[in-house]
């Protein structure tokens, strides 16, 4: 006790001269769950601190953020590591996957005990009814009716390979939305749907998830995945760490879940009582009802998710201008140059946001708010060197004639008239990248660069509506905002002379 | 066909002699004026159309020159290689007898007023800030900008409170007078008008024209200017430059034009504007 006490005294001091345990997880309730039970695990063990970068995603950003050291940990399945990152055609077993991923610098290890992998899943009444415990015995029930997600069904691995696996007698399937099949299924519509198998609606509709007796899904076995110098840097948090092994039964996986997702217990309530009293599964109250939006809101963290959003899409644009605008001078002025610009700046808009993250999350080696300025920048540059560009392309050849003819050199000429005369489009630009970076932004809560996107992604991550609203309601609001800014920004900025012209259709000269 | 810059002047000596006492013939370099502006066979062709045909021309200081044509003569082409707007494939411009060049274009250009159709002026300035943006870029005293602006806006007769008002709010005769009190704001020799009255009513169009005539004469500028109506041509032009598809077909008084055509196309473009002139002869 008095050792315990101390330690705690001493934590913060001990932090500081011994590092940091940077763990990840990704955007869905049981990563969250996980990630904040090795973070608690790190700290007991008192030898570093543990940061949760929560929420984190997809795959190959978490892959980019371990392998450049942005963090240190995180849970995975060993099936995601072989198919999605390795490549692989199958799940080896975790010695191979480490020879694998020894290259990387990674490794794999501390199974904590359950599969979270595709299941097919009935009400547990008529499973008891009919006497049903394992995906053979639906051989005698031809009569069955199942409806599958579309995933499912169109998967190599998916409906196909398992009826032949099974040798089953159904012919005919429906295709459901996921977020539908479960009320399908209580309402009696479908008698067997497909379901993860540590899902937390396996709870709440009390269903029984049948038996892979044949090993018919592949492993996606929750294991650690770590930087392999990990157990050399903190040999006693990764110590601690190796004690969670097959300490996670599936049943307290999924009840881990319900009491997130149902009971809207906080992730760090849930891992304590897990390292508190492993084994006992807490009792699930479901306490989304009556929850109210306001509350939600305007909870505690809205100023700080506001500043940081704004932080966000405002940096990013000032960036943006700085070098927009003279990309568009440049396009505008040299020819040659002008389709490398246009067309460069076009290409860095297709690609895909999480691609592009995950991409810049390796080249600057750390998340968080570098990446996520630099791709709201990046994507941000097109409608402002588009409109430069094509404002000053519009002058009518007779002004631009005339401001050279003034005798004005090129320099005095684009600032004191080109500039200006472009400067509705220009402006016009700024607006839309404005108003694109504060939707953009709501995805950098994806690498762990807050924002109202953290509302967003905690709420998909939950099945929490209410969450979810609490984030996309503010950046709706601060779009129309911004937009309301720059039309106040228009009347300020733009000369009264541009500004008569285009409401009473444009004269020339 | 090539003709240089001396054949040039031994034609005007030849119209000059049709109108003042023979001289005699052996003093040749009889130019009786002072070119100011010298065209040295230049030429200009747009994607393989010939624009300006290898072209010498004289602009004789302290009188009103006048380039007319049809459309496409390339008259505004001749104007423009003047400013170093446009720059010839061949030749080289003389102003003043310095040859245009990327060195000296900037000052040369700000000695040169400027005037197009509707004025050219900036929509995004003030009148007043389009009269004074040169002279407020080179550093002049504002002291100094206000009197040359107050005697400019006398000199074209704007009402002062016009200068405060934006392009769009000004009449069409009120931006012609802005273009021109912003062509003449650093008093340069030289002045360069492209069809300046060509977007004007009928009424303001005949006003200006006196007044321009007016202005050009008491301050004793040298004008080139642009247009296609022989009227305004008769009117302001001391000497007056015929041009048909890039080449010079005759230049003189309006007098050699009617009395000496150098070939029948000079006739032909006359008379199809006849109605505003008094007699042509047929």
């Amino acid at each position: 006790m008095m050792l315990r006490l101390a330690a705690l005294l001493l934590a913060p001091t001990l932090a500081l001269a011994q590092g940091t345990i940077n763990v990840g997880s990704k955007r869905f309730t049981e990563s969250y769950v996980l990630g904040e039970i090795v973070v608690r695990t790190v700290e007991a063990a008192g030898e570093a601190r543990a940061v949760h970068r929560q929420g984190l995603g997809n795959t190959a950003i978490l892959f980019a953020a371990l392998k450049s050291g942005a963090i240190h940990v995180y849970p995975e399945y060993t099936g995601t590591i072989a198919f999605e990152l390795l490549s692989l055609k199958r799940v080896p077993g975790i010695d191979e996957l480490n020879r694998e991923l020894a290259p990387h610098g990674l490794a794999v290890g501390v199974p904590l005990g359950f599969n979270n992998t595709y299941a097919l899943a009935m009400t547990g009444e008529r499973a008891a009814a009919l006497g049903i415990r394992r995906i053979s015995d639906l051989a005698r029930h031809p009569e069955l009716r199942l409806g599958l997600s579309q995933e499912f069904i169109n998967r190599r691995d998916g409906w196909q390979a398992l009826r032949q696996a099974y040798r089953l007698p159904f012919n005919g399937v429906r295709g459901l939305d996921h977020g539908l099949a479960y009320e399908a299924l209580a309402g009696g519509q479908v008698d067997i749907i497909d379901v993860y198998s540590t899902d937390a609606k396996i709870v709440r509709y009390r269903l029984r998830v049948l038996e892979d007796d044949r090993g018919f899904f592949p492993a996606y076995e929750a294991v650690l995945f770590y930087r392999r110098d990990l157990p050399q840097q903190f040999p006693q948090s990764w110590h601690a760490l190796r004690r969670l092994e097959h300490r996670v039964p599936a049943e307290r996986m999924v009840a881990m879940n319900a009491a997130a997702e149902l009971g809207a217990m906080p992730f760090p309530k849930i891992a304590a009582d897990f390292l508190a009293t492993p084994g006992i599964a807490p009792a699930v109250v479901d306490a989304r009802t009556g929850r109210s939006m306001l509350g939600a809101l305007f909870g505690d963290d809205f100023w700080r998710l506001t500043g940081e959003h704004l932080m966000l899409v405002f940096v990013s644009l000032v960036l943006s201008i700085v070098a927009g605008v003279p990309l568009g001078v440049l396009a505008q002025r040299a020819p040659p140059a002008r389709h490398l610009i246009l067309g460069g700046v076009g290409v860095l808009q297709t690609i895909p946001t999480l691609a592009l993250l995950a991409f810049l999350i390796a080249a600057l080696d750390r998340i968080g708010t570098a990446p996520a300025i630099v791709a709201l920048f990046l994507y941000a540059l097109l409608p402002i060197v588009r409109n430069t560009y094509s404002g000053l392309a519009d002058i009518a050849p007779p002004l631009r004639e005339s401001a050279q003819a003034l005798g004005l050199p090129a320099g005095a000429r684009l600032r004191l008239i080109e500039l200006p005369l472009a400067a509705r489009p220009i402006l016009a630009g700024v607006k839309t990248s404005a108003v694109i970076n504060v939707g953009t932004a709501t995805i950098a809560a994806f690498i762990g660069a807050g924002g109202y996107g953290e509302r967003i992604v905690a709420g998909l991550a939950v099945n929490d509506h209410v969450l979810l609203l609490a984030g996309a309601v503010p950046a709706a609001a601060m779009a129309i905002a911004v937009q309301w800014g720059f039309e106040v920004l228009d009347r300020l900025l733009i000369s009264p002379g541009l500004r008569e012209a285009a409401r009473s259709g444009r004269h020339s000269g | 066909m090539r003709c240089d810059v001396f054949c040039q002047c031994a034609r005007y000596s030849a119209i000059l002699r049709t109108f003042r006492p023979a001289r005699p013939a052996r003093i040749v370099p009889t130019i009786k004026f002072k070119s100011l502006v010298t065209l040295d066979s230049v030429s200009k062709a747009y994607g393989g159309q010939v624009a300006v045909a290898p072209t010498s021309l004289g602009i004789e200081a302290q009188r009103t020159s006048v380039l007319i044509g049809p459309s496409g003569c390339g008259k505004s082409t001749l104007l423009r290689m003047v400013l170093g707007l446009v720059q010839p494939d061949s030749g080289r411009v003389l102003i003043d007898g310095e040859a245009l060049a990327a060195e000296n274009v900037l000052r040369l250009r700000r000695n040169i007023g400027y005037v197009i159709q509707d004025g050219g002026l900036f929509p995004h300035l003030t009148a007043g800030g389009n009269v004074t943006l040169l002279a407020r870029y080179l550093g002049r005293e504002p002291a100094w900008t206000g009197a040359r602006c107050t005697e400019l806006t006398d000199l074209v007769r704007l009402p002062a409170a016009a200068l405060a008002r934006y392009p769009q709010d000004l009449s069409g005769g009120q931006r012609q007078r802005v273009g021109l009190m912003r062509a003449l704001m650093l008093d340069p020799p030289l002045l360069l008008l492209d069809e300046p009255l060509g977007a004007l009513d009928p009424i303001t169009r005949l006003e200006l024209q006196d007044e321009l005539k007016a202005i050009f004469s008491r301050l004793h500028k040298t004008v080139l200017l642009v247009t296609h109506d022989m009227n305004e041509a008769a009117h302001f032009g001391d000497r007056i430059v015929l041009l048909r598809a890039g080449s010079i077909v005759q230049q003189g008084t309006l007098q050699d034009l009617l009395t000496r055509p150098a070939e029948p196309y000079v006739r032909e473009f006359i008379r199809a504007q006849r109605s505003v002139l008094p007699e042509v002869p047929a």
